[in-house]
């Protein structure tokens, strides 16, 4: 009897706790041929490997950037400066080491040529349009425009600096 | 043989006047309203010729058209709240609307003028006036938005107003409506000898145009209805048609028509402005609120002045004459030369045109006819150039071409006439549809038009647009007087009333004509000027929300911890810094209008919940693929609850 009463209690309990308390639970929500999050660590073949992911050097974009080359060392004072610029123009829809609103550019120099990433930055609007990974970003990230923020070529230029520093 | 020869020649003769006519296909032999759609046409992404700033009279605003095609490009907010562009709604340009009567949000906007230098148009800013809350406001061209507003004390119906001079050393704004000054507590039957009228001089300080009255000539009450300055040779004059010399208070249709001549006022300002610089003149208590916006910090502050220098002509001699014109004129217009000045008189048969030259010869010689209150009044032979004899019915309002032609709008017949300088001789006259009352040559008011169009503008259409109900647009036409026959190319119809226009070429204004706000240079108090920045701040019952936008997402979009009977100012920066995205913004239940925000501008907007719940908010200008994803969510809570404050941009607030 007195065991029953216990587990009665107990049960009770545990019965009120859960239908008490003002702060409900969120629900979750059914799911609908959701996009899986974690990344697959299977190779894929090229044709399903995401544009953000894809490597191509040999692409220098359109643009009024025609060739760049970089120099060994990375240019410390502007590459701070392009921090600056990056944090006040960018980071609406960029985050240094997260896929945001657009990609992260961390490691691009690694995917793209220094002239791509630098029309990218001072021509979006023909990139997206004609550039073949430029418009399959613009897919990949759901249409979201690559706004042009109108740098001048030389704080584009330090912008590119500061992503060489971006592990 | 000579026989066959005719027939051979007339055979020649015929082909040759055929095939002529067929080389020459500018020919204006059949086919005119085919080459009149050619000359209105302008082809899907070419631009207009010319800008024309048409007021929208009883709208308070100033609407930009293209010409020759007719076609709207923008209503610029100036005296009238505006809900589309938050004009008088959002925080930052409420003040722009406030006057020593409280925040006025309507006025009658008539007469815009472009500023000029050296006597030719500049371009830089327009000026207009209101008319029933007396204010003059300037529009900056390179961003075609109302800057500045400055109200005009001891001033009704303020109608002769605002013209510009050739340099434009100063804006003009004249009374209509003579009252007493100061205003007092008097029986109106004593109008007569008692109330004034008062002539406004407001100086325009030429790097950034800030307006200041000057002046203030207290002439006698009679109604000054237009003006225009001189300029060249009479450059340092300016001249004001008056009505009602009769001084009547009632009935002024029958009242106010009784004298054969009115005047036009000439007054030499140079020599008032001479006077005033040296100590001269009386400073008159008198509130008025001057409003300035700064593009610098996207905000405009209202300042409430205290006095205003008065002048009495009387103690300026030379400065003021009366010249008699048939019969209560309207229009006042000096030609490009400056010797001449048209009084359109609405009530005279005549065209009364006098002449500069006379008129300083009659003052040398003292040819007076009599004076009123002490202002002399000119011989009217003795100034008088000449006359167009009965050019048509009710003349109002004359433009120039630079060509020696002038052209005049004739509101009871219908009709603009173009007449001939110096031999004052009609050569062509076109029908207007309907009732026409101002009409605008660009560059109309300087010493350098392009007479190349003629605008006119009617107040009544009737039958020449699809109807739409008891309420019709009234309309433009345009007409080519680039030939010796005025031509009919184009009617278009206009916002509010279409009361005055003032055009120039678009090449003077199109090149500075602003494409972004730079976020470095704004200085918005309440500015954010990256997504790190934004915060939602709480002071007692007051919360300031700094938000920004760009394609696509607000920062943050997810706010908690607002409660009812909270204060909530959204301070929303637009972080885009490219051509023509701007990004608007609207909440539910907010009691005021949506913001649309430039590129690199901040804007404005309080909201104060008054029910619990989880508000949307969304942007309200379609801006890209993802403008339905563009939009957040406030959380209400009861006004005792403890919600923390808190506020998320891609993640969930915990």
């Amino acid at each position: 009897m007195k065991t029953t009463l216990k587990l009665m209690t107990i049960l009770l309990t545990a019965i009120l706790m859960n239908c008490g308390g003002k702060e409900e639970k969120k629900k979750e929500g059914f799911s609908y041929e959701k996009k899986e999050t974690t990344v697959k660590k299977e190779v894929k073949k090229d044709a399903t490997i995401p544009a953000s992911k894809q490597v191509d050097l040999t692409n220098k974009g359109i643009g009024p950037i025609k060739s760049l080359s970089l120099p060994e060392s990375i240019d410390e004072t502007m590459a701070a400066h392009g921090a600056d610029v990056y944090k006040k123009m960018c980071t609406a829809c960029h985050r240094p080491n997260k896929k945001f609103i657009g990609p992260a550019p961390a490691g691009i120099l690694e995917r793209r040529s220094p002239e791509w990433i630098m029309n990218m930055i001072l021509n979006p609007d023909e990139m997206t349009q004609k550039d073949p990974l430029a418009k399959a970003l613009l897919m990949e990230f759901n249409g979201s425009p690559m706004a042009n923020q109108n740098l001048p070529e030389e704080d584009a230029r330090a912008v590119l600096e500061y992503f060489r520093t971006l592990k | 043989m000579k026989k066959v020869l005719k027939p051979i020649v007339t055979l020649l003769g015929i082909l040759v006047a055929f095939t002529s006519c067929n080389n020459d296909s500018k020919s204006n032999a059949g086919a005119l309203s085919s080459s009149a759609a050619e000359k209105v046409y302008v082809k899907p992404g070419d631009h207009d010729e010319f800008y024309a700033f048409i007021s929208g009279g009883f709208s308070g605003q100033l609407s930009v058209y293209g010409l020759p095609s007719g076609r709207l490009f923008k209503v610029i907010p100036v005296f009238s709240q505006d809900a589309e562009k938050a004009w008088g709604y959002n925080e930052e340009t409420k003040p722009m609307l406030n006057t020593s009567h409280g925040f006025i949000p309507w006025d009658d906007a008539h007469h815009p003028d472009i500023s000029q230098t050296n006597g030719e148009i500049d371009g830089r800013w327009v000026f207009i006036n209101g008319n029933n809350t007396p204010r003059i406001a300037k529009i900056d061209l390179s961003t075609f938005e109302t800057t500045e507003i400055i109200e005009v004390p001891n001033s009704a119906g303020n109608h002769s107003s605002s013209f510009v001079t050739e340099n434009t050393e100063y804006v003009v704004a004249g009374t209509r409506f003579s009252i007493p000054i100061p205003q007092k507590d008097m029986p109106i039957k004593d109008y007569k000898g008692n109330f004034k009228g008062a002539l406004t001089f407001i100086s325009v300080e030429p790097e950034h145009g800030h307006m200041d009255i000057k002046f203030q000539l207290i002439m006698p009450g009679f109604d000054y209805d237009l003006s225009h300055p001189g300029r060249g040779k009479s450059h340092g004059w300016f001249f004001f048609t008056t009505y009602n010399s009769e001084e009547a208070n009632t009935l002024l249709e029958v009242n106010a028509s009784q004298n054969d001549k009115d005047f036009i006022a000439a007054v030499n300002w140079k020599k008032i402005e001479e006077y005033v610089n040296n100590g001269g003149g009386t400073m008159m208590p008198s509130k008025y609120a001057h409003n300035v916006y700064d593009e610098s910090t996207h905000s405009a502050t209202s300042t409430i002045k205290e006095e205003v220098l008065t002048v009495n002509p009387l103690d300026v001699p030379g400065a003021v004459y009366l010249l008699p014109t048939p019969k209560s004129p309207h229009g006042c217009d000096v030609d490009p030369s400056g010797e001449y000045i048209v009084g359109n008189g609405k009530l005279s048969a005549n065209l009364t045109v006098h002449s500069f030259t006379k008129m300083l010869d009659a003052i040398e010689n003292k040819k007076f006819a009599g004076d009123a209150y002490g202002i002399p009044i000119i011989n009217f032979e003795d100034v008088l150039a000449g006359v167009v004899e009965q050019p048509g019915l009710g003349p109002l309002h004359t433009e120039f071409d630079g060509k020696g032609n002038a052209y005049t709008t004739f509101f009871i017949s219908s009709e603009v006439v173009k007449w001939k300088l110096e031999t004052w001789e009609v050569v062509d006259r076109q029908p207007c549809y309907y009732s026409v009352g101002h009409l605008m040559i660009p560059g109309g008011n300087s010493q350098k038009p392009w007479g190349k169009y003629v605008l006119a503008m009617n107040k009544i259409t009737k039958d020449r647009y699809l109807p739409t109900g008891p309420e019709v647009t009234q309309s433009a036409q345009l007409y080519d007087i680039s030939g010796d026959k005025m031509e009919l190319l184009l009617d278009f119809p206009t916002i509010g009333e279409p009361h005055y226009a003032a055009g120039c070429p678009a090449d003077l204004i199109k090149p500075r004509s602003k494409k972004i706000f730079k976020l470095e240079e704004n200085n918005h108090p309440y500015a954010t000027k990256s997504e790190a920045d934004t915060k939602v701040v709480r002071d007692g019952n007051t919360v300031h929300v700094y938000m920004t936008m760009i394609r696509s997402h607000f920062s943050p979009d997810n706010i908690e911890g607002i409660k009812v009977g909270d204060e909530v100012y959204f301070h929303v920066t637009n972080l885009e810094q490219d051509y023509d995205v701007p990004h608007g913004v609207s909440m539910i239940g907010a009691n005021t209008s949506e913001l649309l925000i430039m590129p690199g501008q901040t804007e404005t907007f309080k909201w104060e919940p008054k029910q619990v719940g989880v508000w949307p908010f969304y942007c309200t200008d379609f801006c890209s693929a993802l403008h339905q994803e563009m939009q957040g969510y406030v959380r209400v809570s009861a006004a005792n609850a403890n919600t923390p404050l808190r506020w998320s941009l891609g993640e969930d607030i915990e």
